[in-house]
């Protein structure tokens, strides 16, 4: 999308660098971009998860530079960094919480994107570039969970790799594969700590290809309503969105600050603070918190294969989900009854995480007790699971294809600017 | 420690539902309720506690408990408990080399090949009581004592736990519970069997602050030791800490400023 007047060289060397290299015109056209002028604080994210994604790559590739991958030192070396490195103290716990904080802004980034239909035509690319730029996250920070080999890192790696056992024929072939031997150990550790090194630089260059995919199109807005006059709906993005990023930006470190320096292993573990021990089970084998969810699907099916394929699934389903939304109204604002079961499926995915870090047959209510035992008895999180596993498929395959049919959406504005001058302070 | 774990509360429930940790608070047997000095945002360890934790520790537990990952010089670095603002070098901190001097390790091998012993130095780690897991279980009726070098870090509410095992041997087991051979009956340790003797008893060892050495003393003090050992830079963590939610308010507060000023002409 174009519409303001591009970068224009003024000075003899300015203009000899644009006919050879211009790399000044990519970084004008990058920021003195046409944005609408409505979005609101939810737009924030994507500009905080390219922070925390800079400062994964700078605090790991210093990591990197002190930590062992090896199973009799990996445990100590981060003792090591944390002790004696120069603010190792600081970096270490920067890295830990720093992937915690990019799931946390990775999850708001998406469920806005549902919220307003940003996956819609003509957005299909960009969001499906999103949803590979997730799935590659989680599987970096799967891998950077194990290098510190506490228990939860090697069976945490333990009970993921074994997933793929479940595939028939092989499923085993290609657990032993992945580990490089015959159960998780120094050649698995090793091939973790390579490819969680690499990952991030594919994530990088995946972030690339999503702004130019964002700058094709151009953002979509709180009102789903295409640009129509760029002069009266957009502002170009700097300065007035590097500020508003920059203080949401800002605020948000905060928050990664109150972990780091106040709370550094709240998110954590603590059997993780203690050495891997093939031979010693923990008592409850959690994966980290932006995983639980899945975990809970995981769980959910009694099935080990049927597992493995509704977690995978959840994601995969990601993936087509702009077609199976048929409405042509981006912004669930203007959709009542979409916003209902948006509103459901947020709480659901949060129940799913609930479930995640619960015993199965722990009960989420008691309803009475067993006339035999006296066991209580009630809804188990087990069963919870199912039914919000139930309700996540439901929502993408059967909700929205079937809503964008029967529904009639609210009247939208006519244009951006009129949104906002007839309602100047709505909240999205 | 209650305002962070206020704070992490409200924001774990209020942006991601849950944390991990939440799910094993939970379980497990009930344990006592007692405060430490370096709890809470500002919070700082009890320097004398620590040095009396360390002579419990060095008298008793280092008989039969490792810390492998902690090196001696380390108790005089800034945060220790034998820092010395005199001596902000603690391989020159007097208290660090005496230290130092009542350990032996094993070095070499020498210009002959073979290995000798020597006094220990302050940048030694503190060696360890059995020369590896199957010697300790063998002296310990087939139980292993933890490592302490991150054992408060490793146990859910680390401090309140150990302290709850140290403080809760009883010498009878209840009725109906049949103790094991070589085991203790601990109520504050998951199943109520512990391996470890009570390690602690009035007057155990003598301090030289003239506090008095009950159990709970003593066993209040070790656990003020051993948070500082898990955990040896939260003082300097929490300092630059408010240095950075200082700087990080001014600076929101400026690019609020910032938004307002170029956004002041603009409906939006």
């Amino acid at each position: 999308m174009s519409g303001y007047p591009g970068y224009d060289p003024k000075s003899g060397i300015e203009k000899w660098l644009d006919a050879r290299l211009p790399i000044v015109r990519l970084g004008y056209d990058t920021f003195i971009f046409p944005t609408p002028r409505n979005l609101n604080y939810w737009w924030t994210f994507g500009g905080i998860l390219a922070v925390i994604l800079m400062s994964q790559i700078i605090t790991g590739i210093i990591l990197a530079m002190h930590y062992v991958p090896h199973v009799d030192l990996a445990f100590d070396s981060v003792q090591h960094i944390k002790r004696d490195v120069n603010f190792g103290w600081m970096l270490q716990p920067m890295h830990a919480v720093g992937a915690s904080m990019m799931f946390l802004a990775v999850y708001i980034h998406m469920f806005r994107g549902i919220y307003y239909g940003s996956y819609k035509s003509p957005r299909e690319v960009l969001w499906i570039v999103g949803v590979v730029i997730y799935l590659l996250m989680m599987a970096t920070g799967f891998m950077g969970y194990v290098l510190p080999w506490g228990q939860m890192s090697f069976w945490g790696a333990t009970v993921i790799t074994n997933l793929f056992s479940a595939f028939p024929l092989v499923g085993e072939s290609i657990t032993q594969w992945l580990w490089g031997g015959f159960a998780v150990d120094d050649p698995t550790l090793n091939r973790f700590f390579s490819l969680h090194f690499v990952l991030p630089f594919a994530i990088l260059g995946l972030v690339i290809l999503h702004v130019w995919a964002l700058h094709v199109p151009g953002n979509n807005n709180p009102t789903g309503v295409s640009v129509k006059n760029v002069d009266k709906d957009t502002l170009p993005f700097h300065p007035y969105y590097t500020v508003k990023d920059g203080f949401a930006i800002v605020v948000f470190l905060m928050v990664f600050a109150a972990f780091i320096f106040f709370m550094p292993d709240a998110l954590n573990h603590p059997d993780n603070y203690i050495r891997a021990n093939p031979l010693v089970t923990p008592a409850h084998i959690v994966p980290e918190w932006y995983y639980l969810p899945f975990y809970a699907m995981l769980r959910a099916v009694p099935n080990k294969l049927g597992g493995v394929i509704t977690m995978f699934g959840a994601i995969a389903v990601l993936f087509v989900l702009p077609w199976l939304d048929t409405s042509k109204v981006r912004s669930m604002r203007y959709r009542p009854l979409a916003k209902l079961f948006f509103i459901i499926f947020v709480l659901a995915c949060i129940g799913l995480g609930w479930a995640g870090a619960k015993s199965p047959t722990d009960l989420v209510f008691v309803t009475g007790t067993d006339a035999a035992t006296g066991a209580p008895t009630g809804l188990s999180f087990l069963w919870f699971a199912r039914i919000l596993t139930l309700y996540y498929y439901v929502f993408f395959v059967i909700i929205l294809p079937v809503l964008g049919l029967v529904e009639k959406p609210k009247d939208r504005p006519e244009s951006i600017e009129k949104s906002v001058l007839n309602t100047t302070h709505e909240e999205a | 420690m209650r305002l962070s774990k206020l704070t992490a509360t409200i924001f774990a429930t209020a942006a991601l539902g849950l944390t991990a940790g939440s799910a094993i608070a939970s379980e497990g047997p009930e344990l006592k309720h007692v405060e430490f000095s370096f709890e809470g945002p500002f919070g700082t360890y009890d320097k004398a506690a620590a040095q009396r934790g360390f002579q419990v520790y060095q008298e008793s537990c280092s008989n039969c408990h490792s810390m492998s990952l902690v090196a001696i010089r380390s108790l005089g670095e800034p945060g220790g408990p034998f820092y010395d603002e005199e001596h902000p070098n603690a391989n020159d901190n007097p208290v660090i080399k005496a230290i130092a001097a009542m350990f032996t390790v094993t070095d070499g091998p020498d210009s002959e090949g073979d290995m000798f012993e020597r006094t220990a130095k302050p940048f030694d780690h503190f060696p360890s009581p059995f020369p590896n897991e199957q010697a300790a279980r063998a002296s310990n009726g087939g139980a292993l004592p933890p490592d302490f070098s991150v054992l408060v870090s490793a146990r859910e509410h680390g401090p309140q736990y150990i302290y709850s095992i140290l403080t809760s041997y009883e010498d009878e087991a209840p009725e109906g519970v049949e103790l094991r051979d070589g085991m203790n009956y601990n109520p504050a340790f998951k199943g109520g069997q512990i391996g470890m003797p009570p390690p602690l008893f009035e007057d155990l060892v003598e301090y030289s602050d003239g506090t008095k050495a009950s159990v709970e003393q003593m066993a209040h003090d070790v656990v003020t030791f051993m948070a500082w050992a898990s955990d040896p830079k939260m003082e300097e963590r929490k300092r630059m800490g408010w240095m950075v939610m200082i700087y990080l308010f001014i600076f929101a507060l400026l690019m609020y400023g910032s938004y307002k000023a170029v956004w002041r002409d603009v409906e939006h």
